[in-house]
Order: structure tokens, then sequence, then C-alpha cells
């Protein structure tokens, strides 16, 4: 890993690496169909709530459990609330969760990172060791009883998500500046007398940008996975919310009656998680292609 | 080699206990007070009082947890609060559950997972290289309740094959239960087996690539020689270490698993903990998992440092 150069650094216009990289996405089928996938669910996130037929908690007292149909195109769940509609709004809250959630991650774990790999010595030790500690306790159990001790609400979900991931990022962004650290371009940073945050933040951190992209869009895409697990478990969100893994939850009890009710939003959540991974992916071969494959 | 293993004994040690003092943090935060929950609604304020002198509520946090901690070593795991039985008995019983799913899991998605990712590097670029690998990362992202349902849904409520409920019988032989272990074996691996296949690849494409591996082809060598002595001898070594390293996803899986199936293992014992909020069974519960997970991290490292003799020799 560390003697791979990364590529030579040249600076076309904006446009001409955009039509690059857009050239190279094109080029590799997952990635479009990642990328086509992640859009669909954003400008679901986005529209969703303005374009469903139904608000997500309304409740039709004549057409409970009812199958797909013009009237209800997904099918009603037991509470006669129509399924697309709950769909529709609950991809708002998926994104926004598992987003805030791997936006702190990514924060902290940036910072934590940096500092811990710039720095060295006992700061880089001790910030290391108890990262460690964290990673000691396998992800979805420490959610659990987090949340548990600390009641389901979204922001708490957000914290969670944020503190698990924390110590992956920092690892990552940590590796990375080690091995920019060495540059020449630090050095010269030094040697001129800059001081460590400008160093930090000027000229390393842009060169670890890349990394922390891909690293961050597959923490999302765990994320999501996460929250949909702990909504599944009846630890996430709390009813009547439209979250997807609760609804797959709820569908459990009335599956010989109303499949539709499971499969629409356990459909949902795996067509999500597949497209942010392959979109992932594709991100780490054109942005990172020398990269650790963790 | 003693030396190191003694290290990395201690520094599991630390790991496990520094995971302690997590836990009993976080559960500090469960609300509710479990002197209370003992008595019942209706006792006296004295009987409470009683009870919270008694199991030492009414010391110092770190006397608290020093009890805690000592009562885990010595083998008292307290009561559940819930279901009035010894935690320990219980806990173990579950355990032994799980490692029976998780071994079976292990059966099937080790040696398929390497199949798969070592013929994936074998052809390249082709197009069962590209099937491969997208059925792969596909596997990797779809949760274990998805996957559990469509199965449930096709070999148990479709063809009627195998049942859908996974609540094994107290006593039952592994035999008896081996029908009811086969679908939720299969959910827990697929996740894993996507990320086998995926590091397998990778480390194989890796080796395949490097010098003594063209070396040994220009040789003259047969191309199972090189492939066998050369690529695969190297490109598994890696392997070995992401599959102890995969087992924290395995507990989440099996956590996750246990509850679509009804199964009675240690994530579900975990789940019905955490739900009802039974402080000494989700302690003691974690504790169990934090050193399993602690001893299969240690395990990699050691086997890393038996099979790679370049780092033995340091």
């Amino acid at each position: 890993m560390d003697q791979e150069q990364p590529p030579p650094i040249t600076k076309p216009s904006r446009f001409k690496r955009a039509a690059d990289v857009w050239g190279r996405v094109r080029r590799h089928p997952p990635t479009v169909i990642g990328l086509a996938i992640v859009v669909f669910f954003l400008l679901m996130a986005v529209f969703g709530p303005v374009i469903a037929p139904y608000k997500f908690s309304d409740q039709i007292a004549t057409a409970r459990l009812q199958g797909p149909s013009w009237e209800h195109w997904f099918g009603t769940d037991q509470f006669g609330r129509d399924v697309m509609s709950r769909l529709l709004w609950g991809a708002r809250d998926i994104f926004l969760v598992a987003g805030f959630g791997t936006a702190l991650a990514v924060l902290a774990g940036a910072t934590l990172g940096l500092i811990s790999g710039y720095a060295g010595r006992w700061v880089d030790e001790g910030v290391m060791r108890f990262l460690d500690v964290l990673l000691s306790l396998p992800p979805l159990l420490l959610a659990m009883v987090l949340l548990g001790s600390v009641g389901p609400s979204r922001f708490n979900i957000i914290i969670v998500v944020g503190v698990l991931y924390v110590p992956m990022v920092a690892r990552v962004v940590r590796s990375v500046v080690l091995d920019i650290k060495t540059r020449e371009f630090v050095e010269a940073a030094k040697l001129r007398g800059e001081r460590g945050s400008y160093i930090m933040s000027r000229e390393i951190l842009p060169n670890a940008l890349p990394a922390l992209a891909v690293e961050s869009s597959m923490r999302f895409s765990y994320a999501i996975f996460l929250v949909a697990s702990l909504g599944f478990l009846g630890l996430g969100v709390q009813p009547p919310a439209p979250d997807w893994g609760l609804m797959v939850n709820e569908a459990r009890s009335w599956f010989d009656q109303a499949p539709w009710m499971l499969f629409f939003p356990a459909g949902a959540i795996a067509f999500l998680i597949v497209g942010v991974g392959f979109l992932s992916d594709g991100m780490r071969r054109i942005l990172w292609p020398t990269g650790v494959s963790e | 080699m003693l030396r190191y293993l003694l290290r990395r004994l201690g520094l599991i040690i630390l790991t496990v206990l520094a995971a302690s003092l997590i836990i009993f943090a976080i559960t500090q935060f469960l609300p509710g007070d479990v002197a209370r929950l003992i008595v019942g609604q209706f006792a006296t304020e004295q009987a409470v009082e009683n009870v919270r002198v008694e199991l030492g509520l009414d010391k110092p946090i770190h006397i608290q947890y020093l009890n805690w901690l000592g009562g885990f070593v010595t083998g008292d795991w307290g009561q559940s609060l819930t279901s009035r039985v010894p935690v320990r008995p219980l806990v173990f019983d579950r355990l032994w559950n799980s490692s029976w799913l998780a071994f079976l899991a292990l059966l099937f998605y080790v040696p398929l997972g390497i199949f798969l990712g070592v013929l994936a590097a074998l052809r390249r670029d082709k197009p069962s290289d590209s099937v491969i690998t997208a059925f792969g990362m596909t596997f990797a992202g779809i949760p274990e309740f998805v996957t559990g349902l469509v199965l449930i849904s096709v070999f148990a409520f479709g063809f009627k094959w195998l049942p859908a409920n996974s609540s094994i019988a107290p006593g039952a032989t592994f035999w008896e239960a081996l029908p009811q272990l086969i679908l939720p074996a299969i959910t827990v691996s697929l996740v894993s087996l996507g990320y086998i296949t995926r590091m397998t690849r990778a480390s194989t494409v890796k080796v395949m690539d490097a010098d003594y591996t063209r070396a040994a082809y220009l040789k003259g060598l047969p191309r199972y020689q090189v492939l066998l002595k050369h690529v695969l001898r190297n490109s598994l070594l890696p392997t070995v270490t992401v599959i102890f390293m995969g087992i924290g996803w395995l507990i989440g899986g099996l956590i996750v698993t246990e509850q679509v199936f009804g199964y009675p293992g240690l994530g579900r014992l975990i789940v019905g903990a955490v739900q009802k909020q039974d402080l000494p069974l989700i302690q003691a519960s974690s504790m169990v998992v934090v050193t399993v997970f602690a001893i299969s991290n240690l395990i990699a490292d050691l086997l890393y440092v038996v099979l790679n003799p370049r780092i033995r020799l340091q």
C-alpha cells in the first residue's frame, strides 16, 4: 500500500473533470445501477411525502388488509393504512436518520483520525486504544444496549449510529494521513513554519478527501443496514412511524393474509442498501483505486 | 512466541475489562429502579430499601461496578428480573444453541466463499467474475431479516420443505433439530458469504499479479501447481483473518436471524432482555458476547502469526 503512488495531480477544468468521471462511471454497469437506485430513492425521500396519496398515519377503516389495487398500489395494512404512502413517507426518515448518523461519524472520525495520525506518539496511542475499546463490542449489540437504555428516539438513533462508526472512519483517515504525512509538500510546509492546524486542514485533509468520500458512502450503506435492522428488532423508531424495518416487523404477523405488507418495505430496504453499496464500490474504483479494500 | 501470546492475552483481558465498564455505564441509564422491580409495585418503601441494601445498590457507583464485575468473574450472575430464574444457566444454554447455528453457518459460507472468491479471481474480468462479484455485493447488502423472510416464504410457505419456525424443543438432539436449523443457517450466511467472496477475490488477484507467481509460470510449472503452491498458500492467508474479523458481523446477523425464526439463541435472549429492560440479563449476556468476540479476535491474530512465517520470525 505504502509504496503505491497516487495518480499524478493535474488540474483540468472542473467541467472536464466531471465529464471524465461520468465517462468512467458509464463504463461500469454496477455503478450505473447503483447510482440510478440511489437517485430514485433520494427523489422519493425529497418528494415522497408530497406525492403520497395518503398520510403515513391515515387509517381507512373500510380498507383493511387489501391487496394491491388501483386505489392502493401496494395494498393496505391491518389498520387500513396505504402501504405505498407509508413507504414514500419512510424514505425521508431512513435518509435523514442514517444520513445524519453517518455525517456525525464522518465528522468526528475524520477529526480524530487526522489529529491522531498527524500528532503520532502518545496522542495516537491514546486515541486508537480508546477507539479499540468501542470496537470490542459488536456493533449491533452496542446499538441495541445503548438504545434500550437511552430510549429509541430518532435523535438517539442518530447519535448511536455516529458513535458506532467513529472508530472505523477514524482508522481509515488515520492510515491515509500516515501515508500523506511523509510526502515532500508536508515537509515543505513544516519547514515554512506553518502551524499544525494549517498543515492538517490545508495540506493533508484535501488529499485525504477521496478516501474519506469512499469511506462515507460505505458507512452510509452500513448505517441504513443498521437502522433498518434496529427497526425490525423493535428497538429503532417506534410506531406509528413509517420506518421500513418496523413495517417489515409488523407485517410478519399478517403474512398469510397480506404478504404485500412485507414484500414492499423489505424490497425497498434491500434495493436501497444494495444500490448504495454498488455506488460506493464504483466511487472506490474511480476516486481511490489504490485504497485498501477493508 | 510465548511472549507474544502472553501479551495478546493480556490485551484481551484489558479489552474485556474496558468493555465491561462500557456495558455497566450504559446500563446505568436504564429507566426504573431495580429494587422496586424485584419486590413489586405494591411493596412498602421499607421492603424496597431492604432489597436495595441486599443488592448493594445503596453503595457508591464504583463499588457497585466492582461488586458486579466480581460477581460476573466468580460466576454469580444474578437473577433475571422478568423470569426470576438464575441468569447463568440460561445464558449458557442459549449460547450453546447459538454456537450450533454459527457453526453450521461457518461450515456453509467459509468453503463456498473461498471457492467463489478464487473462481472469480481466476476468471478475472470475464463475465463469470462480474456475476460472482455482483452477487457477492448484493448478498452482502441485504439485511438478514429480509433474506430470512424471503427464504421462509419460498421454502416454508411455498414449497413446504422446511419449517418456518425454529423454536427448537428443549432436549432435542442435533439431528432432530437439523431441519429447523437449515434456513436460519443460510440466512446468517449470506451477508458473510458475500464478504468472504469479495475479500478472497481481492487477495487472490493481488497474489496472481505478484512477481513470484509470474516467475513460477515462466519457470514452466504446471498451472495447478502454481495455483496450489504459490497462489493459494499466500492468498488465503488474509482470508483466515477476514473470517475471524467477520465474527462481529456474524454475531449481529445471529441476533436478527434468531429473531426472524424464533430460534432460542443468545441473540434472541438479548433482544428480549433489552425490550423488557432486564438489567442482569442484559449485562451478563453482553459480557458473554464481548468475551466470545474478543477470543475470536485473539484466534485471528494467532492464526495469522502461525500461518505467516514472515511475521513469526520477527
